[in-house]
């Protein structure tokens, strides 16, 4: 980047299936104010405002233009970042972009959606072409799809999946943002929630939330002066990945190996289970967990069942993956990319209260999914 | 700014009223492959050619949840970087400047596409006002318009006469642009006889539905030096939010405009803009808004846009020709229509205009926004030297 950027301030609301005590504009405010508060900063101080979700979804066409008032855009610059699943991470990367690129010193990006109103599988149906809508099966047929085939090409069982989900509800247990809080006990409690396609499970994939996140994005030399505990943007990585029906299995490589082997060249990194800290990535269903373990080569090909099998990517483990609880416990979906920064970089900073890590985070990867199987990731240092 | 940014080549469709021919990616490629053309360059990643795509476009106009998949062939993302600006055209220009200048990628391809025929207008505009409150009222970017228009002109005694005479201008300037949609020999009378749409609006004081799509190669000065003979160059540009309930603003007011076109002169060191801009392509989707974005952009004092079209100064042989390409209101759809201000004000510098040229421009204004009466305004100042 052409100058240093560091995440300043990190905003959640209140995630939840419903919200309907508040408004759109009222649940960003959450975040934003909350993100203010993080930084230290009065909103005056912040020059432009990203306000990034998933139209369909709202149902809000110009959501940036409509949520001014509560996301503090009146009388800054801005615009709307908008591209799939990926669009929280996406709304950030136009934040470091914007900042690196000097033109700004500070900027507010948020990432919100309400999916309490509308039919979500209907919205992401959607996302093909008009003339093959009526033959996709939505988010869900494609991850059991992917599952079915993990399951055929490893030794993983249910019993495996179970166990990432296990390890997502006990980190949100200790995560007041999260959305789903259930206190599982045990791998039977998984095995006990109803089928919804084959193998997925309901408790196997991510829920339907509603909330926002937001982030301070500051240039160095405000960073500096602001921040006690800025968190470094070391470097992003976005690859998009064109696919006529959508497949997140299968044996070749994709946008998420990609994306992993440039930004692991790049930054000098060789052996990503020790180079990187903590991870917080993106897993729609719990068989994702372990597909994105081998996919940013955390482990050897097939192999990523038997990290959740030894305990190795829990909170107190030596490799921990999605502290937060990750998006089976909180999926709203322009949030969840950006929470996924948002709580690495509270890792780093030691301020993720009850679901700190044990280990010391100095570096941190995030993942974003989304559209045909796209992948954004983003590295955070605790000093460069 | 520490590095300029430039525009190396430029490329749009021919605005229509309805391509129901063509899908939105096919409509777009016919802009997206001249300028591959013209350049030669290929979207490969070792450096030598496009290194990434910037889209806009909008899924409720698309019809489609994530609408950069209509494009995405088309622009190279097959395992490559891809984001997508869901506001105006020209705020993917001034986001793709800020890509290259933060370092990430060199070379970028920046496309906006828009099909408007294929739906209701009014509908979709009408999910952009707050859902409780405002939605019922069934308004839409027309109804919101004509009451900035009577707020307008009430306040500063402008008149509909005025007003039309930036349609005869306009649809008249068009007749010398190829892409033009809609161009026309009007007189005021022919404006003003024309079906009233919502008072004050007249059917020829809207613009009317439109297909199209845009496109432009930008790249970082030393690359775009090596790329082409006569780059231009975004040396200002600013965007600025209004508030988003109509009675929380005075609608004759446009506070936000006034706000980015100061930051962007600022940046581009202009003192005196009717002075140092040679030629202005603002985006007026009904007539009254070209004179009252005037006064905005200081072209003209407040309430002074009625007596700036009535003294021709933004006629071709004026002191400052505005929409020589015939403007939106000779059709450009939603969302591009900003990005084709840019297109128009980068083919004036580059000497590239034909029969619309304005003689010797160097500097240029670019005007776009979005949102209901104006909400989202940006302005962008280019030059050629």
């Amino acid at each position: 980047m052409a100058n240093r950027v560091a995440i300043v301030g990190v905003g959640r609301s209140t995630q939840a299936a419903r919200r309907p005590e508040v408004n759109d504009a009222e649940m960003i405010n959450e975040a934003v104010r909350a993100a203010l508060e993080d930084a230290q900063i009065d909103i005056k101080k912040v020059q432009a405002v990203l306000t990034n979700s998933i139209d369909g979804f709202d149902n809000f066409y110009l959501g940036d233009c409509l949520l001014v008032d509560g996301s503090g855009a009146y009388m800054k610059s801005g615009m709307k970042l908008h591209t799939g699943g990926t669009v929280g991470s996406t709304g950030a990367i136009a934040a470091f972009n914007m900042v690196a690129s000097g033109m700004f010193d500070i900027v507010l990006t948020i990432g919100h959606q309400k999916q309490e109103r509308g039919n979500s599988m209907g919205t992401l149906c959607a996302a093909a072409p008009g003339e093959v809508r009526e033959y996709v099966q939505g988010a869900i047929g494609a991850f059991a799809q992917a599952a079915v085939e993990y399951m055929q090409n490893t030794d993983a069982k249910l019993e495996h999946a179970a166990m990432v989900r296990l390890k997502a509800d006990k980190n949100a247990c200790r995560n007041p943002y999260a959305h789903l809080r259930l206190g599982l006990k045990s791998i039977e409690d998984v095995a006990k929630s109803p089928i919804l396609i084959w193998p997925l499970r309901l408790l196997d994939f991510c829920p339907q939330s509603c909330g926002a996140a937001a982030l301070i994005v500051a240039s160095e030399k405000v960073a500096k002066k602001i921040s006690k505990k800025p968190v470094w943007v070391a470097d992003h990585e976005t690859v998009h990945e064109l696919q006529s029906e959508v497949v997140f299995g299968g044996a070749e490589e994709k946008s998420q190996q990609i994306a992993a082997r440039h930004i692991y060249k790049r930054n000098g990194i060789t052996n990503p289970a020790k180079d990187i800290d903590c991870f917080e990535v993106y897993e729609p269903s719990s068989w994702e967990e372990m597909y994105l373990y081998e996919h940013f080569f955390i482990t050897e090909h097939n192999t990523g069942w038997k990290l959740i099998e030894k305990g190795m990517t829990e909170l107190e483990g030596p490799i921990p993956v999605n502290p937060s609880g990750g998006v089976l416990a909180t999926n709203a979906i322009g949030a969840t990319a950006m929470l996924r920064i948002g709580e690495a970089a509270l890792q780093i900073r030691g301020d993720a209260g009850e679901h700190q890590c044990t280990k010391d985070i100095k570096t941190t990867l995030s993942s974003g999914l989304g559209g045909t199987n796209w992948t954004t990731l983003v590295l955070l240092k605790r000093s460069l | 700014m520490p590095e300029r940014i430039g525009i190396v080549a430029v490329a749009q469709t021919k605005y229509h009223p309805n391509r129901a021919e063509v899908k939105e990616g096919e409509m777009a490629y016919e802009a997206i492959k001249q300028v591959l053309q013209e350049t030669g360059l290929k979207y490969v990643n070792d450096g030598s050619g496009i290194d990434a795509a910037v889209t806009c476009s909008q899924d409720f106009w698309d019809g489609r949840t994530i609408s950069s998949l209509n494009v995405a062939s088309f622009v190279g993302t097959h395992f490559r970087c891809e984001e997508k600006v869901a506001s105006d055209g020209i705020n993917a220009v001034f986001y793709a400047m800020m890509h290259i200048l933060s370092g990430e990628h060199d070379t970028l391809i920046v496309t906006t596409h828009c099909k408007e025929s294929q739906t209701s207008p009014s509908i979709i505009e009408n999910h952009s006002f707050e859902p409780v409150l405002m939605r019922g009222l069934g308004l839409d970017f027309l109804g919101a318009a004509a009451l900035q228009a009577n707020r307008y002109m009430n306040k500063y005694k402008i008149t509909p006469e005025q007003c039309a005479k930036v349609v005869v201008k306009n649809r008249g300037n068009a007749k010398n642009n190829p892409y033009a949609q809609a161009p026309m020999s009007l007189t005021v009378k022919d404006v003003l006889n024309s079906r009233m749409l919502a008072d004050p609006i007249h059917e020829l004081d809207a613009k009317p539905v439109s297909d199209g799509a845009c496109v432009m190669i930008m790249a970082r000065e030393e690359k775009a030096k090596k790329l082409c003979k006569n780059p231009v160059w975004i040396t200002g540009v600013s965007n600025c939010y209004e508030a988003h309930y109509l009675g929380d603003r005075d609608l004759a007011d446009c506070k936000a405009l006034t706000k980015a076109a100061k930051q962007a002169y600022k940046m581009a060191g202009i003192n005196n803009p009717l002075q140092e801009i040679d030629v202005a392509e603002i985006s007026e989707k009904y007539s009254y808004e070209e004179l009252l974005w005037l006064e905005g952009l200081g072209l003209c004092e407040r309430g002074g846009g009625g007596k700036m079209i009535d003294s021709g100064a933004t006629k071709m042989d004026g002191k400052l020709p505005v929409n020589p390409s015939g403007g939106c209101l000779s059709g450009n759809p939603t969302e591009v229509a900003g990005m084709t201000r840019v297109v128009e004000a980068v083919l004036q510098l580059r000497g590239e205009a034909g029969s619309r040229q304005v003689p010797d421009a160097k500097v240029a204004l670019a005007h776009g926004t979005t949102g209901i009466c104006g909400q989202l305004q940006t302005v962008m100042i280019l030059s050629n030297s």
